[in-house]
């Protein structure tokens, strides 16, 4: 057991992988059968012909869990890179949000300033309400959540972190 | 099928023909159907009918274990594949490659809870290296092929490949196997030198270096073992092992200490606790070999040599981390410490050795067998005898159930080779020692191959006595009878306040006539006069033999280190039990 007074820390690591079945499982299962936390994790085909999907996973731990987390992504078969973009330097991480608002009157005025100013775009509307899409970090989607709240909030949906590393690497390479 | 293209199954076993199969172990059913076909029409493969699909899996961990190749599993779906899932789980914990075949519904009927049906690769998940689910016939030579390098590259384990029945049946043409580069998946073999160079400089400053070895030079091959052999030496340098390691290092040497860990021999556990540089060669440091992690060898630099990156600093934090193939490492050490101008060890060690004999004067393992003719036999005597009796063979093979037996017969009996000694490590799976007899001696025909046994472990997998039976393999079960599921009774004993809840065997059969009904030679041996002859006879006689063993009922297993203590904090004997209770936070540990 590592000390337990090691400071946990949050990282966003990136995971190439086969797309075949049960590839996602593998993951998920190695995080709960470890006793990992995910604090977000999104996963999509980005290698069509060559069938890979990058999955972005947030997680939190000491740097010896964190270390661990990599070393057993890495063994899976089916893994082809793991990077941890929080060590590997600069990194650009989004997340997409929709986020429902019904109120009328002041607030619904209030909600839609508030919204222009984290350019936020109106996806769809009521007479009594907005549906938002709001981009950017974590962040910025918790504080757009919770500026909303007194203004009607009444329904949240959120993609999860994607994430990649700032310049011009990268590991898919060229063909 | 009328067209000369083969059907899966016949693919399947030209694939498992290519892999240098020549044994499966196997259960028969309706969704491997055309697998069996498949076998009736053929003799390069042979097939081994277990009684329980654990058996099989087990035994082919034997197989595996005492060969160097990949055993083979072939079990039908649902509960063929369920009943697989403890003895793949037992592969996965001590690193043995295993290739296991299960049977599946046809792909149309997956998903529809049809008759035995099961969410094999649901299931086989985590407790396999890898699974496959083939459900085109276009890729199955292929995906055998990979299960086989999956299975015995970087660091081995099980790997399944579920069949459902109408690829089995699907003509396509062979494909045998390729040396294309696995797409992801590709351990490293090579160290780094860097990292080499660094371990070798510590390993030649040390004063009081010793070399902790574990089940991954086993699985690097006898190569690997020959390789340690002669680093130990040329260092002079003490060495201990794992339960999983043993035979790698010869026992009869003197620069060996014996097993470590909680029931590992006191100088082990001193030297591990006092050195100042330890040389971590293909073990995990494991629970059962740390103890109280915190105060875990505090002292030393720690070199820690693995082919699996996840097993360093995952429980202990090590200075020089070496990834790579253990057999090429410790290669490299040689080549780079033999060109070092001033050899290691000699006088530099003297001090070191010094202490460690003192320790060894101990006499840790040490027991007193009365000799009065009628007196009870000690389990550490019988395994004494039985040491011995067999020292003049060099094809002993040592097989063991889990428990009080299987730590005694870690301390008693001497392995001079590596492949020797299987035992049930990580999972600890009582019911594992006579089916993967069977798999030695199915691989090693004539040789001895002997399960060490618990009366109670013997019965988790009784009915493999009928495999034996069947294909007249000449195996031999001693059991240490005390009565008792003898672990779980010193536990109550020593931190549950003597309450010995469920851990009386009742009701045992008689062993005598269950071996008689199985077909097998009954033993029975009470008096410590008697040991000698039923060892004597259990060997002699050319068929399977069951020893009943009847040994000392309260008989504990020591040295011990109880849960949550450390390596200097060792019970010696049953005078010291009340000496060192175990701490609260030790309870919790199993």
């Amino acid at each position: 057991m590592p000390p337990r007074d090691d400071p946990i820390e949050q990282h966003t690591i990136s995971v190439l992988v086969d797309n075949e079945p049960g590839v996602l499982a593998r993951v998920i299962g190695l995080f709960s059968g470890r006793g990992y936390n995910i604090e977000s994790l999104t996963v999509a085909e980005v290698e069509r012909h060559k069938s890979q999907s990058r999955i972005t996973l947030v997680t939190s731990g000491t740097p010896m869990i964190i270390e661990q987390i990599k070393a057993q992504l890495d063994r899976l078969v089916p893994v082809h890179s793991v990077n941890d973009l929080t060590m590997e330097g600069p990194f650009v991480e989004r997340e997409l949000g929709l986020i429902k608002v019904q109120s009328t009157g002041e607030k619904r005025i209030e909600a839609l300033r508030i919204a222009d100013i984290f350019r936020a775009r109106v996806v769809d509307s009521t007479t009594e309400s907005f549906t938002f899409e709001v981009t950017g970090a974590s962040g910025k989607l918790d504080a757009f959540i919770g500026l909303m709240k007194p203004l009607g909030l009444n329904d949240v949906s959120r993609t999860g972190v994607v994430a990649i590393a700032r310049g011009s690497g990268g590991v898919l390479g060229t063909e | 099928m009328s067209d000369d293209q083969p059907t899966g199954a016949e693919l399947i076993l030209r694939a498992l023909t290519d892999q240098g199969v020549d044994v499966v172990f196997g259960y028969p059913g309706g969704a491997v159907l055309p697998m069996y076909d498949a076998l009736f029409r053929q003799n390069a493969i042979r097939h081994i009918l277990v009684r329980h699909e654990q058996a099989a899996v087990h035994a082919a961990e034997g197989y595996a274990r005492s060969t160097g190749k990949v055993g083979v599993v072939l079990v039908t779906s649902g509960p063929g594949a369920t009943n697989a899932v403890t003895g793949l789980t037992d592969a996965l914990m001590d690193s043995i490659p295993i290739v296991c075949l299960t049977g599946q519904v046809p792909t149309h009927l997956i998903g529809n809870d049809a008759f035995q049906e099961c969410d094999t690769t649901g299931i086989t998940r985590p407790c396999t290296k890898h699974n496959y689910l083939v459900k085109d016939v276009r890729v199955l030579a292929r995906t055998i092929h990979e299960a086989f390098y999956v299975a015995r590259s970087g660091r081995p384990g099980p790997v399944v490949v579920d069949l459902p029945k109408d690829v089995q049946f699907e003509p396509y043409p062979y494909e045998p196997p390729t040396d294309v580069e696995h797409k992801s998946y590709r351990p490293r073999r090579q160290p780094d030198n860097g990292a080499v160079a660094e371990a070798v400089e510590l390993i030649a400053n040390a004063k009081r270096p010793i070399f902790y070895t574990g089940g991954g030079i086993i699985n690097s091959g006898p190569e690997a073992a020959a390789t340690l052999r002669e680093l130990v030496r040329l260092t002079g340098a003490p060495c201990t092992s794992t339960l999983m390691g043993l035979g790698a290092f010869p026992a009869s040497d003197r620069q060996f200490l014996g097993m470590l860990g909680m029931h590992g021999t006191y100088e082990a556990n001193l030297a591990m606790y006092n050195c100042d540089v330890m040389v971590n060669l293909g073990a995990r440091f494991d629970d059962r070999v740390t103890g109280k992690i915190s105060e875990f060898s505090p002292g030393s630099k720690k070199i820690h040599v693995d082919i699996d990156p996840s097993s360093i600093n995952k429980n202990v934090a090590v200075d020089v981390p070496v990834i790579g193939d253990v057999g090429v490492v410790m290669e490299g050490m040689l080549a780079l410490l033999n060109k070092r101008p001033v050899k290691p060890g000699g006088k530099a060690l003297s001090a070191w050795w010094q202490q460690i004999e003192q320790w060894r004067g101990r006499d840790c393992l040490k027991f007193v067998q009365s000799t009065a003719p009628k007196a009870p036999i000690k389990p550490q005597y019988a395994l004494k005898r039985l040491a011995e009796l067999t020292a003049e063979r060099d094809d002993v093979y040592i097989t063991t159930e889990v428990g009080q037996h299987q730590m005694w017969a870690a301390q008693y009996l001497p392995f001079e080779q590596p492949n020797r000694w299987m035992t049930s490590g990580g999972l600890g799976t009582m019911g594992y020692g006579l089916p993967a007899a069977i798999g030695v001696q199915i691989a090693h025909p004539e040789a001895l191959v002997i399960d060490v046994a618990g009366e109670a472990s013997i019965m988790m997998n009784i009915q493999e006595m009928s495999t034996a039976a069947q294909y007249r393999l000449p195996v031999k079960v001693m059991v240490l009878n005390n009565f008792w599921m003898g672990m779980v009774r010193q536990w109550q004993e020593l931190l549950h306040g003597e309450r010995y809840s469920e851990t009386y065997s009742e009701a045992l059969p008689d062993f005598l006539r269950l071996a008689e009904a199985f077909g097998w030679v009954g033993l029975r041996c009470t008096k410590v006069s008697e040991v000698d002859d039923a060892i004597r006879e259990m060997i002699s006689v050319d068929r399977p033999v069951f020893l009943d063993m009847q040994v000392e009922k309260s008989e504990n297993c020591f040295p011990m280190i109880p849960g949550g203590h450390a390596h200097y904090d060792m019970l010696l004997g049953p005078e010291d039990q009340s000496a060192s209770p175990a701490s609260e936070d030790g309870m919790v540990l199993v």
